[in-house]
């Protein structure tokens, strides 16, 4: 299959998921410019993590101006899967991608560290692989990752099973202690209502190999994998 | 020209009178600044530059030594790294968050000038105590700055170190590292070639900042220091970031004659060291710079420091492509003149000559130095210790507790987890053990990175300390798996013009020397930072080490943290009765005396020797130097991470039980050891000559210390590494 790895100017993490899918994955990949009208040709599209020119503003603020997001949102509406981690998720919030907002972190401060994450809807194109209960540890790196959603957002994104992971005790327990950022409902990892367009905090292309620390997100690429490849029959 | 003008821009009477000669006349306004900035001791190294010339810089692998931008180590299969260390310690006494931003920002720039991909910093901050208000802004604020640059940029933050100690109260030291990848065929330097060539500069417009930075980074910080904010950089790390990849994509494209970024001294710098460096001279006019703002005069053109800026030299047929690339990136690049044969600085401004100096009166012609050297009298007074008047340790627990506590021990989790140490996916061992290893894409190999020193070694015995700061850098790298290869180095001292001062500078040189020869880790660059005091007070002299090191294969990594309950703990080389610069002795005596412990090079060497080969044979389950707060806090160090504790038993043999425990005897490593590899690992310290002792096992939730049969320490897991874990955000609060 054949991902597309969105640049924006400033970029700072596309060498990583595209690395992950020709080196890990050994999948086609290609960046994408941002200033990109069109995208074809591509299975999946991620817009990468760390920062989009400079996030000076609120992260994400300017990168949902770029003229490939308009493509980047036909892809989505026709089905295509689209990934956004860390920046990306922020971007496709902006964008209107995906519901909610994300606020700066309740410790005013950036945080990097490993976080567990307990995943809420196995029943996705991201998820599918995922063995239910298992916890993946997988890291997170943002100033700005606190999720917020209003009250009637949030009926919706549960009744309609959108909370895709919630950060959680490595025992699987998602408590208070174990949200890093102050996220309404320790909520991690959110898909858009028809389960296509997957935006999450915590990074797994930096969990994808034991080296690194942590293998479990190479799960959610698997799960992308099995999808396409049924799809495709 | 008055005495006042070159004086007040920190000129001697004897400099002025060798810059007249020099030019045969007296210089204009424009012309006596320039002097000013390169002839100040941050851009000359004046007082400094004849000493440095006894370090030694040739190894089978330097590809670059001192001299450029930055050094270059060959690490096989066509590849090497470029790496530097450098200070921006008066900016981060001022301006706290800009200062380290900028710094960070700088450092960045060195490597990429080189032609290599950055891929990795290291820090060195030292502040004073956290209890005073003021040290805690500085702290908070240098974290933040270097977090905002380097998260912004995504270059990730992978370890460093940080001291806290009353010595640099009114003077922090901010040193960053960086370090890039680069094919070795691709290396680029800061010469300016090939007469009529243009001559670019890319990047950020010039504006009205920082001018002056550099002879404010030359002058002691006075009463004053506050009014000095408007000589501090702004960092735009989006800015760089796209510096940074325009000036990649140019160099693996195009050809590039010679490539220098703009830092001290601006424009002024850029311009003489690459016309010397190249033999040539440049003709340059200054209505092309694209300024900030309207009505900029020739002077601050030239001395401007404003950031994330690049100049360049090319052929004229690759002129196109660099606009073309720049401004794809959305850039500026200008044409400001061309290279000239008869090496000569002529600078334009409204079409007349502003300045004409020739390149190499303000580099090579800039003077040098032999201060005066006269040994510091406290040395009489510190050396002095009578272990005989001190009591021996009665409660090891509360000391140990006391020690974890210490925020030059404690966990330092509260500074790292801002940074984004695993961008760019290649941190493979992260921040908290003894050095960080990276893996290098496309191959097996692994790069192990530390910076390290002691300064209160350094301010007791400058020699000895020196060593030892090599010395632990080199351990530390070889506990994680890897060869030491080259250093850089930062040296931070006071003013080189006091004898005291200069005679710790020299010293702690030699002793460098002697430590990086025994090593066989030539410097391949670095710099030096004087006149770090405020009010009468210096701050401890700290040569800080930057050290690279090579894995052949990075699965073969190793960390200090015990893996396995029921694994052997063994120490490796031996304990003396040392407690001279101990952190004990500061900690729990408020004692600063005595002489560093004693390092013998050859002990040195053949420990880390025994280390490198057990890890690469896999015998090892973890390694970890010891260092400040000795045995005990090593112990403790090791089992925090996956909570296994240990339970060992000493004998003192006629040591004090203080020396024994808290003890920081030089040359020592604790390692643990699964069962089955016990009797190899004995067998290769003995065929090395090297001591060792096995002390007891890994496991349990307790850490368990008997010496000659009585229980010292016995402390429940939890409660120590809360203590070690809490004692900074604590403080900080």
């Amino acid at each position: 299959m054949k991902y597309g790895v969105v640049v924006f100017p400033g970029s700072t993490c596309d060498v990583d998921a595209y690395s992950l899918v020709k080196d890990v994955l050994k999948q086609s990949v290609e960046y994408i410019w941002h200033q990109e009208e069109k995208v074809t040709g591509f299975d999946c599209l991620i817009l990468p993590a760390g920062a989009s020119f400079g996030d000076y503003l609120r992260c994400g603020a300017l990168a949902r101006f770029s003229p490939v997001m308009k493509a980047v949102a036909d892809f989505a509406r026709q089905g295509g899967l689209v990934l956004g981690l860390g920046n990306g998720f922020q971007i496709l919030t902006e964008a209107g991608l995906l519901p909610g907002a994300l606020y700066r972190n309740t410790s005013l401060q950036f945080r990097c560290q490993d976080s567990y994450l307990k995943v809420e809807n196995c029943d996705t194109p991201f998820t599918r692989e995922i063995p239910p209960e298992q916890v993946l540890k997988i890291p997170i790196a943002h100033g700005q990752g606190n999720y917020y959603a209003d009250p009637e957002t949030l009926r919706q994104l549960k009744a309609n099973g959108q909370i895709i992971f919630r950060y959680a005790t490595a025992e699987g327990e998602v408590t208070p202690a174990a949200n890093p950022n102050g996220s309404v409902d320790n909520i991690a990892g959110v898909c858009n209502e028809s389960k296509n367009v997957l935006g999450m905090m915590p990074l797994p292309e930096r969990a994808s190999e034991a080296l690194l620390g942590s293998a479990d997100g190479k799960l959610i690429f698997t799960s992308i994998l099995k999808y396409w490849e049924e799809c495709r029959l | 020209m008055k005495e006042q003008d070159w004086r007040s821009l920190g000129l001697t009477d004897e400099e002025y009178q060798m810059i007249t000669k020099s030019l045969g006349r007296e210089p204009n306004q424009v012309e006596l600044g320039m002097f000013a900035v390169m002839w100040s001791e941050h851009c000359s190294y004046k007082h400094s530059k004849a000493v440095l010339r006894t370090f030694p810089t040739e190894g089978e692998r330097v590809l670059q030594g001192p001299g450029e931008n930055a050094g270059i180590v060959d690490i096989g299969d066509g590849l090497a790294v470029c790496f530097k260390i450098e200070s921006h310690n008066h900016p981060s006494a001022v301006e706290p968050y800009q200062g380290a931003a900028t710094g960070l920002g700088g450092i960045i720039r060195d490597i990429f000038t080189m032609g290599a991909r950055p891929i990795a910093a290291l820090n060195s901050l030292r502040f004073g105590p956290l209890e005073d208000a003021r040290v805690r802004h500085l702290c908070r604020e240098v974290v933040a700055g270097i977090a905002g640059y380097g998260n912004t940029i995504g270059i990730p933050t992978v370890g460093g170190e940080i001291y806290f100690d009353p010595s640099y109260r009114g003077n922090p030291l901010v040193n960053a590292f960086c370090i890039g990848l680069l094919e070795k065929d691709k290396i680029k330097l800061g010469k300016a070639s090939g007469v009529g060539n243009p001559v670019l500069l890319v990047g950020a417009r010039t504006g009205r900042d920082g001018i002056h930075g550099a002879a404010f980074a030359s002058e002691e910080l006075g009463d004053d220091a506050e009014q000095k904010v408007p000589t501090i950089q702004v960092g735009d790390p989006f800015m760089e970031k796209l510096l940074l990849e325009a000036c990649l994509e140019l160099i693996n494209n195009h050809e590039i004659l010679g490539i220098q970024d703009l830092g001290a001294a601006g424009l002024t710098c850029a311009l003489s060291e690459m016309a010397s460096r190249g033999g040539t001279g440049l003709e340059i006019d200054l209505d092309k710079v694209p300024c900030r703002e309207e009505g900029m005069t020739a002077y601050e053109i030239l001395l401007a420091e404003s950031q994330e800026r690049m100049l360049m030299v090319v052929a004229p047929e690759q002129e196109a492509a660099v606009h073309e690339i720049f401004a794809r990136w959305g850039l500026n690049s200008a044409t400001i003149g061309r290279v000239a044969a008869d090496c000569i600085l002529r600078i334009w401004k409204n079409g007349a000559v502003v300045a004409e100096v020739p390149a190499d009166s303000l580099t090579e012609e800039a003077p040098v130095y032999h201060p005066a050297s006269v040994k510091p009298a406290y040395l009489e007074t510190t050396s002095v210790l009578d272990l005989e008047q001190i009591p021996d340790v009665t409660d090891a627990n509360q000391a140990l507790l006391k020690l974890l506590a210490v925020p030059s021990i404690s966990s330092k989790e509260w500074v790292w987890q801002q940074y984004d140490y695993l961008a760019r996916t290649c941190t493979v061992v992260r921040p908290g053990s003894d050095a960080a290893v990276l893996r290098i894409r496309g191959t097996k190999k692994g790069l192990a990175l530390t910076t390290d020193c002691n300064s209160r070694y350094v301010y007791l015995d400058p020699y000895t300390g020196a060593q030892i700061a090599v010395a632990e850098a080199a351990r530390n790298l070889v506990c994680s798996g890897a060869e030491p290869l080259a250093i850089t180095d930062c040296l931070n001292f006071g003013s080189p013009e006091k004898p005291e001062i200069f005679w710790q500078f020299r010293q702690a040189v030699e002793g460098m020397s002697a430590a990086c020869r025994a090593l066989k880790t030539p410097v391949t660059g670095g710099n030096v930072s004087f006149y770090n005091e405020s009010g009468e007070e210096a701050i401890y002299p700290t040569p800080t080490v930057g050290m690279v090191g090579l894995l052949e294969d990075v699965e073969q990594h190793c960390t200090q943290s015990f893996k396995a309950p029921g694994d052997y703990v063994v120490l490796l080389g031996e304990t003396f009765n040392e407690l001279g610069g101990s952190e004990y002795l500061a900690t729990c005596h408020q004692l600063v005396k005595g002489l560093p412990p004693r390092l013998d090079l050859a002990k040195e060497c053949a420990v880390q020797k025994t280390v490198l080969t057990a890890i690469r044979q896999g015998l090892l389950h973890s390694a970890h130097d010891l260092s400040e707060g000795g045995l005990a806090v090593a112990l403790a160090e090791c089992c925090f991470e996956h909570e296994i504790g240990a339970k060992v038993e000493l004998a003192t043999h006629g040591l004090r039980l203080d020396s024994l425990l808290f003890g920081e005897s030089q040359s020592r490593i604790l390692v643990s050891v699964p069962a089955e590899k016990l009797q190899a690992l004995l067998q290769l310290a003995a065929d090395n000559q090297v001591p060792a002792f096995t002390l007891g096992k890994t496991g349990g939730e307790r850490l368990q210390i008997q010496v000659d049969g009585q229980m010292q320490i016995a402390l429940p897991l939890a409660e120590a590494k809360a203590t070690w874990r809490e004692a900074i955000p604590c403080l900080l609060k």
